[in-house]
């Protein structure tokens, strides 16, 4: 930092007061909540394009190959899909409840909901882990081990088979279910990537809402957070309908 | 320099200090929040239920009307959306109008490229 704005910074300084939480170059502590809110949601649409890119990808796929797509979301399970679906939108109400906690200057509750959204993070990725297991066991992961078996002889794999009795697909139609579960993996690895970065960070404000830190009137920080974490439901809201529900009605066929 | 500039200036520009975009610190109640919850997991229950008829064309339709609907609450409530600034609603507005008009040009180009085919 060179003499000039250190010496500018000093003569500011003096005029005008503000809470240790405020920045500098903030006139008022509501204009820099504003231009910090402001700023996530700038984020999150970047991440929207992210995501987006994603979607857009699986739509166009979806439409070439549209039996090698259902037949591929017939190996996920549903259960599995829509308890994960219950867990992450209970996390999301838990981490809504902890932004209330902060405003409202209640630390205990703070405390109990961070980590209640945490725990609620955990099972949701413990769940990924027994789907992504599976997976791999069945040689569903897309490369060099990749097996179409289940897909050109369907009565293969009966669990799946017994349930919806899939037609035997061509193997040039059965080759592009690797496509299906690329874009599955991407797409929930991606997110579940955010997930753990999430969960890193929610250790870090649980660590720090102990110590008292949010709860004296300066909530931007958990704020902020509770918009990252809603904004990865979010994201899963679509993944799950879009991944696990494609055709679930094998009575049509 | 900056330490040649008189010192009045250092003080607040009025200008800078109010800001029109500015909205009041509203709080979300408990009571909101929970009512937001339950639609969630009452939705989640629907779409599963849909996914198990046949409604045709209309499957993946009423999937994504309904995960639509979760989405937007998620953003109006959980993330204070309704009751931000007109700037931040026109930043999220934006956002997603941008994505929708991706997502139309790549369709229209691939759906032309192969008129009749898709």
């Amino acid at each position: 930092m060179s003499d000039s704005t250190a010496i500018a910074h000093g003569t500011a300084e003096a005029h005008h007061e503000h809470p240790p939480y405020q920045r500098h170059h903030f006139e008022t502590i509501a204009q820099q909540n504003d231009a910090t809110n402001f700023a996530m949601w700038l984020f999150l649409l970047t991440e929207i394009m992210f995501f987006g890119g994603l979607f857009t990808a699986y739509l166009i796929y979806r439409n070439w190959y549209y039996p090698a797509f259902v037949q591929g979301s017939h190996q996920l399970q549903i259960g599995w899909g829509t308890a994960n679906t219950a867990v992450l939108i209970t996390s999301s109400f838990t981490m809504a409840m902890g932004v209330w906690s902060a405003e409202m200057r209640k630390k205990g509750a703070l405390v109990l909901c961070l980590v209640l959204t945490f725990t609620l993070g955990l099972v949701f990725l413990g769940i990924k882990t027994i789907e992504y297991s599976e997976k791999i066991e069945k040689h569903h992961v897309p490369g060099f081990h990749y097996s179409v078996q289940s897909f050109v002889d369907p009565a293969s794999d009966p669990e799946v088979y017994n349930e919806y009795h899939d037609k035997p697909l061509a193997l040039d139609m059965a080759r592009h279910t690797e496509l299906y579960f690329f874009l599955y993996f991407a797409m929930t690895g991606m997110h579940a990537l955010h997930m753990i970065i999430g969960i890193a960070i929610l250790g870090f404000m649980i660590f720090r809402a102990r110590a008292g830190a949010y709860t004296t009137g300066h909530v931007t920080f958990v704020e902020n957070f509770g918009l990252y974490w809603h904004f990865v439901d979010i994201v899963w809201i679509f993944l799950f309908p879009l991944l696990y529900l494609i055709n679930r009605h094998p009575l049509a066929h | 320099m900056a330490h040649d500039i008189p010192h009045e200036q250092h003080f607040h520009d009025p200008a800078n200090v109010t800001n029109p975009e500015h909205a009041e610190h509203h709080i979300v109640l408990p009571l909101e929040y929970s009512f937001v919850f339950g639609t969630l997991l009452l939705c989640t229950a629907l779409t599963v239920f849909a996914a198990t008829r046949d409604l045709g064309v209309f499957n993946p339709i009423v999937a994504l009307a309904i995960a639509c609907f979760k989405g937007v609450i998620v953003i109006l409530f959980f993330m204070h959306v309704k009751y931000q600034s007109n700037l931040i609603k026109m930043t999220v507005g934006a956002g997603f109008f941008t994505f929708l008009v991706l997502i139309t040009m790549t369709l229209s180009d691939y759906i032309s490229r192969a008129w009749g085919l898709w």
